[in-house]
């Protein structure tokens, strides 16, 4: 049989695979689904009204979609912080759950193009940005650039993903000259997805708050924290509802180096508030708006003081060994990280970033309820399209979806 | 008989080659700065049917093109300025914006004499009725024309660009509303059409230009273009002709005997957040 007609099997094995299931993961679905529909809904009225049912303005011309666009790339590092340990150092018990990191690569940056999507005032162009039908200011603008990572990184993790699954399903090893490589390239390419966003906001001078060079090692330092979060919590439903196995020490070790990347991440941060407060400039402006507000202004002031709040718990969580080990710490403290970082990369970063203005005005921002239903569409699916991967992932590696021709061995990694 | 059936083939055929032709057209059109004299005209002819259509009202779009040897240059006299807007509600009538009250070219800030020009203790909703209020002065602010525009670096898609008279346009056929310029831009110079634009046909300003004032559909940004329809034609901005006190001065900076010149040889010249780079092709002065 060749490989065409045997990858065709696969597919039509992975149709079935993904709609076959229990009443829990049909309710998970549709729920799922119905909150696509929400934001599809939502998003139409935008389309018909314009950005107006949105609470941006030209004072904040970017808001909530921007954020979490941000936040996702983070996100998307999830893999990398895998790939690492799994495939450099060797570290066998990481290797075998890489591929659940290259799946939530794929769904977070499908997330962050959606929210790039939504974000348009004239999606009818999109195309513009496309060449050779459009035209891209690549090397100019920075956002040709992420444009060009994002999909780099997209792809290079949909195939890797696709092979090892793929291989999984005929029972095959993987091919080895070709996957190594590509996961390797995918190191570099983690950082240049979040080295590209930073600079995105880092290159305006315009806007003191980001014109800042900590910003892209502290888009690194969060990112190392945000997406092994999600994955953790995943790794435990894996194991939780699938006889998977994963083992503690997998686990503990990711812990482990997430407490050792919200340390960086809080000295970051902490380094960048010493230098605006004891200098005391006109930029401190910015940085104040955040922490104390100005005047009686202060819509951000909660929120940034809990995500560092957050982010202090969480590292002190998992920089001890005994609440890192312990299964409800080690819980709360991703949820922390994950609120944390998703506070601090999202409207965290983008609100101070444009209040005040550039003529000093402040507009408080608060997401309008057509952006959040927007954006829980995009979170929607963003959330589907992992399950179904995993749908299919999962019982491949367990070696119980399989290709009826391959051969029962098992191979050894 | 074989006639008939070759005059039909032949026009079936006239007829989808017209159908892919305007399918195409649709889908490959081109940035206005890209594309021919000829083309621009259609293009032009264009957007003058839909206007009609759209305002029932005559809009001529112009393609007017630098001048040679010109570029334009502003100043404003921070001395005389009173803050009375006239300028703000004058560019919104020359420049087809929208009327729903939210979206101005010019913004003129209120500071206080005390503090200088200072933005972070700006105010810009003042009351215009009791202006100018004591030891307050007031400082207009719309495009600064930069001769290093961050706004044009950071486009995506090319959709802005600085002409060679040193009007920064912006191709609103082009642009994808992605707003990035606006994050570049250190003025708060560049604007969104977060709805519609509200604009009657009574309203509208028919002299336009189509890089300039031609009316903007929803979902794209816009921004100051010292009336371009008006200077490339020869005449004066909108807000020149009707501040009260005398306190804009606009001109060719290449012609050594305009008042542009004039001021910057006799005059103190201020330059707003001069630290960026920017290099604004609008300068503040003090004339008294």
């Amino acid at each position: 049989m060749n490989v065409a007609s045997l990858f065709w099997q696969f597919v039509v094995g992975s149709v079935r695979q993904v709609l076959r299931g229990n009443a829990l993961y049909w309710t998970w679905v549709l729920f799922l689904l119905a909150l696509i529909g929400v934001g599809v809904v939502a998003y139409i009225h935008q389309v018909q009204e314009g950005l107006t049912v949105t609470a941006m303005r030209d004072q904040v011309s970017w808001g909530f979609y921007i954020g979490n666009f941000t936040f996702l790339v983070g996100v998307a590092a999830a893999a990398v912080i895998l790939v690492i340990p799994a495939y450099v150092y060797k570290w066998g018990p990481i290797r075998e759950i890489a591929i659940f990191g290259e799946l939530l690569a794929v769904s977070a940056i499908i997330m962050c193009l959606l929210f790039v999507f939504v974000d348009i005032g004239r999606p009818d162009r999109f195309w513009h940005l496309l060449p050779p039908l459009g035209v891209l200011n690549f090397p100019q603008s920075l956002l040709a650039w992420d444009v060009l990572v994002l999909n780099i990184y997209f792809v290079l993790n949909f195939v890797v993903a696709t092979i090892l699954v793929y291989c999984g399903f005929v029972n095959k090893r993987y091919p080895k000259k070709l996957v190594v490589p590509l996961i390797i390239l995918s190191i570099p390419m983690a950082v240049s997805i979040h080295t590209v966003t930073a600079f995105l906001y880092n290159g305006l001078g315009a806007r003191p708050y980001w014109n800042a060079s900590i910003l892209a090692p502290q888009f690194l330092a969060s990112a190392f924290c945000s997406g092994p979060a999600i994955l953790l919590i995943v790794l435990q439903l894996v194991r939780r509802f699938t006889s998977f196995e994963i083992k503690n020490e997998a686990i503990w070790k990711i812990a482990e180096l997430m407490a050792y990347a919200m340390f960086f991440n809080l000295f970051l941060h902490g380094a960048e508030i010493f230098k605006e407060v004891y200098s005391d400039t006109e930029h401190l402006l910015y940085t104040r708006y955040l922490y104390l507000g100005i005047g009686e202004m202060h819509a951000v002031v909660p929120y940034a003081w809990t995500a560092v709040c957050l982010n202090i718990t969480a590292f002190l969580l998992f920089v001890v060994p005994a609440t890192r080990r312990n299964p409800i710490t080690l819980n709360i403290g991703c949820l922390a990280i994950y609120a944390g970082v998703y506070i601090e990369k999202g409207m965290g970063l983008i609100i101070p970033g444009l209040t005040p203005d550039a003529l000093g005005e402040v507009y408080e921002y608060h997401p309008s309820l057509n952006e959040l239903a927007v954006s829980a569409g995009v979170f929607a699916v963003g959330f589907l399209v992992f399950t179904l991967m995993l749908k299919v992932a999962v019982p491949i590696a367990l070696g119980k979806l399989r290709w009826s021709g391959a051969s029962n061995e098992e191979i050894p990694h | 008989m074989a006639d008939e059936g070759k005059t039909r083939r032949e026009f079936l055929a006239a007829t989808g080659a017209v159908a892919a032709v305007g399918l195409l057209s649709s889908c490959l059109d081109e940035r206005l700065k890209d594309v021919s004299k000829e083309e621009l005209k259609s293009r032009i002819a264009e957007m003058e049917a839909g206007y009609r259509q759209k305002y029932g009202k005559e809009v001529k779009v112009s393609d007017a093109e630098p001048l040679p040897g010109v570029a334009f240059a502003y100043a404003l006299d921070l001395s005389r300025c009173v803050g009375c807007r006239r300028c703000t509600y004058a560019c919104r009538e020359e420049n087809n914006i929208s009327r729903d009250g939210q979206l101005f070219w010019i913004r003129v800030l209120e500071m206080e004499k005390r503090k200088g020009v200072d933005f972070a203790h700006a105010n810009a909703y003042y009351d215009a009725e009791k202006v100018p209020r004591d030891g307050h002065f007031y400082v207009p602010v719309s495009c600064q024309q930069c001769d290093n525009p961050p706004c044009t670096k950071v486009c995506p898609v090319k959709a802005t660009w600085k002409e060679p008279d040193g009007i920064v346009t912006v191709d609103y056929d082009w642009c994808i509303g992605c707003r990035y310029c606006m994050a570049a831009c250190s003025y708060g110079a560049r604007h969104f059409n977060w709805k519609e634009p509200e604009l009657k046909p009574e309203e509208i300003n028919g002299t336009t230009h189509v890089l300039g004032n031609r009316p903007r559909p929803k979902g794209v940004v816009e921004k100051c273009t010292f009336c371009i329809q008006r200077t490339r034609a020869g005449r004066y901005p909108a807000c020149v002709e009707v501040c009260p006190v005398g306190a804009r001065k606009f001109g060719n900076l290449l012609d050594p005997s305009s008042e542009i010149r004039y001021i910057i040889e006799h005059k103190r010249v201020l330059i707003l957040k001069e630290e960026l780079n920017t290099m604004p092709r609008f300068l503040y002065f003090y004339g008294t």
